[in-house]
Formats: C-alpha cells, sequence, structure tokens
C-alpha cells in the first residue's frame, strides 16, 4: 500500500509500505477514505518530538471503510463507513473507566504520561497513522464509531480530532453566561474553540494570532473580535485595556509548542529543541486572564520542561485545566450541533492534497502559505 | 469605569447574541457540556472485557520503566536499530520520563536515526531527494511570496532558519569531510 513517512525533520515522502495486520483480536483494518494534516503533526515532522523514527507514517485525523475486523470484534463488519477518534484506548483502564479517553493507560508502553495516537511518534505508542490508504486501528469496539448517513465525510474527519478539542477547549474554560473569553491562535482548534465559547453563553470572544488571513476567518466563520499580535508592541497590555483593565475571565490556548511572539522562546523550543514547546501563548494566556480566572490549556507540547511564567498563575490564582481531548465523548452532542445547523467544520478546509503529494501539502502548512488553514489528504483511488 | 466591583457593561445583550450568532447559549447549562464533570464512570465504552487480551510480542518491545509490564496493546512502526536504537534503547531501560536525559537521549536517537536512515538510503534503491521531500516546489503554485508579504507574520522571523536545519548539518559534514581530505593530502605530499 501507499503510505506517507517521515524521513527527518522537514522531510517526508510517500513509499510502498507492507499491509498493516491484525496484531490483536479486537483491531480492525481500515481503508482511508479522507485524512487530514494536523497543527500539531507539524511538531513531529519538525523533529520536536522526542522518539520519531524515521519510517513511520503520520496522520491522527482519518475516515475510512471497514476493510478486516478481527477475531473478538463485534460492533464493526468490513465494508462499514467510519470516523476513528485521535485517541487509541482500551475502554477498560482506571482512566478509560472514567471517561479520561486521552490517558488509557492499557496503549502505550513508551510512556505513562500520555495516551496513544495514532502516527505521533513512539513516545504515543509507535502506532502508524492515518495519512496513508489503510490504517491498523486498536480496539475497533471501543474507538471507532460509523459515520452517519446524513454526514458529510469531511465534517467527520474533523470530528476526529480539531472540531472536538476546541469543543473540549471551551469547556475547560468554564464560561458562564457573559464571560469574555480570549484564544490564542486562530488555527483549526482556536476557531473552533472560539466558535463553541458562544454555544456556552460568552458575551465577548476575541482571537489572537498574526495571520491575517486566518484572523479574517476569525472574523467570518467564529464571529470573534481579532487582534494581530504582529502589530502590537505589547499584546497583553493591550488585551488588559480591551477587558477594562481587569483582563479576560477565560483565556484558551489553542497554539502549543511552536508559539511565535518571542523569538527566543521559539528558537529555543522549536529549532534547538531545548524545551518542551514554547510557551510564549500560554504565558500570554497566564498574564491576560484576569485574576481568579481560568486558562484553557489544548495546544500541544511535548514532554521536556518549557520557561512557563507559573509565579504569575500562583499570585493571580488561576485555574489551569488542560488535556488531550476525550473525542468520543464529545461526539453525540457535537452530532446534534452540526444537524442543528450551529456547526459546519469543513467550511475551514482550505486545501485537498492527494497522497502523493503530501510533501508539498506539509510544506504549504508549515509555512502558511496559500491562506492555509486546513488541508485534507485524499488517497489514491477517491 | 473606576476598580469597582461591577462587571465591565457587556457589549451585547443574550437576545441580541442569541438573535446573532447561531447556537448562542444552547450549552449554558454544564449538565449539557459533554466533558463536566470531567470524570464519570456511567459512560460505555464498548469494552467487553476488565482487561483487553495480550497482543502477541513478535519482536522485543522497549517500554518505560514506570510501567509495572508491557501494555496489552502497542505498536509495532519501526522496531529499534543501528546505533540510533542503542542509544533510545539506554534512554528507556536507565532513566523514568521524570528525568530530563530520558528525553535528550531520545532527541540525540532521532537526530542519529535521520543520519543513519540518510546514509542508508543513499545506498539503496531510492535516495533521498531533498527537494521533494520538503515538498519545496509547493513555493511555485502556493504563492510563496506573495503569501509572506500579506500582513505582518512573526514567523518570518525564522522561516529563514527552516533551510538551515535541513540542509545545514549535511553542509557542515560535506566542508568536515573536504577539510579532512586535504589535510590528510597536505602531509602525504
Ligand atoms: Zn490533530
Ligand atoms: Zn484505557
Amino acid at each position: 500500500m501507499r503510505a506517507m513517512v517521515y524521513r527527518g525533520p522537514y522531510k517526508v515522502r510517500v513509499e510502498e509500505k507492507d499491509m498493516p495486520r491484525i496484531e490483536h483480536p479486537n483491531d480492525a483494518i481500515v481503508k482511508v477514505t479522507r485524512a487530514a494534516i494536523c497543527g500539531s503533526d507539524l511538531h513531529i515532522y519538525h523533529g520536536m518530538m522526542p522518539d520519531t523514527r524515521v519510517g513511520s507514517t503520520f496522520g491522527h485525523e482519518f475516515v475510512g471503510v471497514v476493510h478486516e475486523v478481527g477475531p473478538s470484534v463485534r460492533n464493526l463488519r468490513p465494508g462499514d463507513r467510519v470516523m476513528v477518534p485521535f485517541n487509541i484506548y482500551c475502554g477498560s483502564c482506571y482512566f478509560c473507566a472514567r471517561g479520561l479517553y486521552s490517558n488509557c493507560h492499557n496503549v502505550n508502553p513508551n510512556a505513562t504520561a500520555v495516551g496513544g495516537i495514532y502516527g505521533y511518534s513512539h513516545t504515543c505508542g509507535g502506532y502508524d497513522g492515518g495519512q496513508a490508504e489503510y490504517v491498523r486501528v486498536p480496539f475497533a469496539d471501543v474507538g471507532p464509531a460509523p459515520i452517519p448517513d446524513w454526514m458529510d465525510e469531511e465534517d467527520a474527519v474533523l470530528l476526529t480530532d480539531a472540531l472536538a478539542t476546541g469543543y473540549f477547549g471551551a469547556q475547560l474554560g468554564d464560561i458562564a453566561e457573559g464571560d469574555t473569553v480570549v484564544v490564542f491562535g486562530a488555527g483549526p482548534v482556536g476557531l473552533f474553540a472560539a466558535k463553541s465559547s458562544w454555544l456556552m453563553g460568552a458575551g465577548r470572544v476575541i482571537v489572537v494570532d498574526h495571520l491575517e488571513y486566518r484572523l479574517e476567518k476569525a472574523r467570518t466563520f467564529a464571529h470573534a473580535e481579532t487582534y494581530n499580535f504582529a502589530e502590537h508592541d505589547d499584546i497583553v497590555v493591550d488585551l488588559k485595556k480591551a477587558t477594562d483593565h481587569l483582563g479576560a475571565d477565560v483565556v484558551i490556548d489553542a497554539v502549543g509548542a511552536e508559539a511565535d511572539g518571542n523569538l527566543t522562546q521559539h528558537i529555543t523550543a522549536a529549532k534547538l529543541k531545548l524545551q518542551g514547546g514554547s510557551p510564549v501563548a500560554l504565558n500570554w494566556a497566564i498574564d491576560s486572564v484576569r485574576k481568579g480566572g481560568t486558562v484553557s490549556v489544548v495546544g500541544a507540547y511535548g514532554p521536556m520542561f518549557s520557561a512557563v511564567k507559573f509565579g504569575d498563575a500562583v499570585n493571580k490564582g488561576l485555574t489551569l485545566r488542560m488535556n488531550q481531548c476525550p473525542v468520543k465523548r464529545q461526539w453525540p452532542r457535537l452530532f446534534e450541533h452540526i444537524r442543528n445547523g450551529y456547526l459546519k467544520p469543513s467550511d475551514i478546509v482550505t486545501h485537498r492534497i492527494p497522497l502523493e503529494h503530501i510533501a508539498e501539502g506539509y510544506h504549504l502548512f508549515s509555512s502558511k502559505l496559500d491562506g492555509c488553514i486546513k488541508t485534507l489528504i485524499v488517497p489514491n483511488n477517491h | 469605569m473606576p476598580y469597582t466591583a461591577q462587571k465591565p457593561p457587556r457589549p451585547r445583550t443574550a437576545d441580541q447574541l442569541r438573535r446573532e450568532i447561531p447556537g448562542w447559549g444552547v450549552d449554558l447549562d454544564p449538565a449539557d457540556r459533554p466533558s463536566v464533570p470531567r470524570e464519570r464512570t456511567d459512560l460505555d465504552t464498548g469494552a467487553h472485557w476488565d482487561f483487553p487480551e495480550r497482543q502477541e510480542e513478535r519482536q522485543p518491545r522497549e517500554r518505560s520503566i514506570e510501567h509495572k509490564f508491557l501494555p496489552p496493546v502497542f505498536g509495532t512502526s519501526i522496531p529499534l536499530k543501528g546505533l540510533s536504537g542503542k542509544v533510545r534503547r539506554l534512554a528507556y531501560t536507565r532513566y523514568s520520563e521524570a528525568r530530563a536525559a530520558h528525553w535528550l537521549l531520545l532527541l540525540a536517537g532521532d537526530r542519529i536515526d535521520a543520519w543513519e536512515s540518510h546514509l542508508r538510503s543513499l545506498a539503496g534503491p531510492r535516495p533521498d531527494n531533498p527537494l521533494s521531500e520538503t515538498g519545496i516546489p509547493a513555493e511555485l503554485h502556493g504563492h510563496g511570496i506573495t503569501s509572506r508579504r500579506e500582513g505582518r507574520r512573526a514567523d518570518l522571523a525564522h522561516q529563514w532558519m527552516d533551510p538551515l536545519v535541513v540542509a545545514g548539518p549535511w553542509v557542515l559534514a560535506v566542508t568536515g569531510a573536504a577539510l579532512a581530505v586535504r589535510a590528510l593530502w597536505r602531509r602525504r605530499s
């Protein structure tokens, strides 16, 4: 089969690979019909995530058709159209039993501090991902769900991470009616977090980024006020001025490890890999939220330490909430919101690229060319 | 407004927001938010086991020393090999996830892996092609120049470093090799 493979920092190509096989009785093999490149894929593409091995296949956002199932699979049959959450999880461990699907203890030998994720380095379990023609899906009775007949395949692929994560990020903010919410990052997750903040009753939603075309999307798609931090000397002060010098009630970090805005932080984290992530957005979040406010973190960070302004968080009495999204928990409610027309996730898709041209897809997205917000990958013969 | 107990006035009332923004407030009640409360034990995950059957360990699988045993299910992509494999195995067997040495060794393993793989590819049927693998041709049809000129972008301050990350080690290696050859040549003549 054809699959994207990592060849070292900033380099990927498409290769002929062995078909994935059933390794466990509850495995399924899924033929991928749509996959996506995620902002967090850029961290592994840039070589920032420890134990990212040359030859591995990325891709944790994908939908497809069941091709084969293991002997203990009860809920899926070959031919079923399925959407697959980016979390790999057993459904039965201490954490899964409490709904913490992104923190499963039974799927990742390489680390106890992270769950299992498709195509996201050995630190996340060493699974190949879905930017390929076929992919192994463990715990087929737990993670995947049939795509409802009424749902568009491209909406479904956005539910496997970006929309679910943005919606989850807004929930972590504990938004009360009339709250002012600031979202750092106008990528897919930030746009969905901004949109979700309204659903939870926010009174104002402000999105901060440095890419004008993404801020434009934040205004039109997410009805948000916007700030381009590259045009502000000190974005924190200006956000204070915009919030009557109290600060925002809730701030959501939807940027993560490669945050721009402070060159030293960016270089030590993204280029020299001396930090688990550049905490520029997180530090701005801590400084621009009001005292007693809540900072929600859904941006991806690596396992190493980062230079976070923790004293400010302590002295301001902040609540810091964070996790990777337990995706499947979000689905029933998000399905309703999509059906009711409150959300149309595929509105943010800007590029559809054949699997064979995936290297150019990564470059466009990494360098933010051509107005790129969300790129879908179309495997051969689709 | 002076610093009083008042919440700052809102630009729009709830009724205005409900009219202007599709779905405004439908999840106002925390009971409608699927991740509230954080932990819930009443969800049906679909698991029909107390502990999953164990996947066959076809090759010795490295694991964090913070795990009691090899978890029942794991990824089988790219088993450890070569010098990078030795470095990575040391990181796993010797240091917990709490130790910086664990992660720094894994990052060192990644850099060695890239080198090993590039060299192996040069000897194989499909050598690495830095041009197509970096996706640089997308600069042409992706409006490389106009995209960067639009607005004020903070990432231009470091984008020029990207080619150095890719090509820099090669330039250093080739220069080093050339200097070594020249030094040897001079000593002989
Ligand atoms: Zn993702
Ligand atoms: Zn579990």
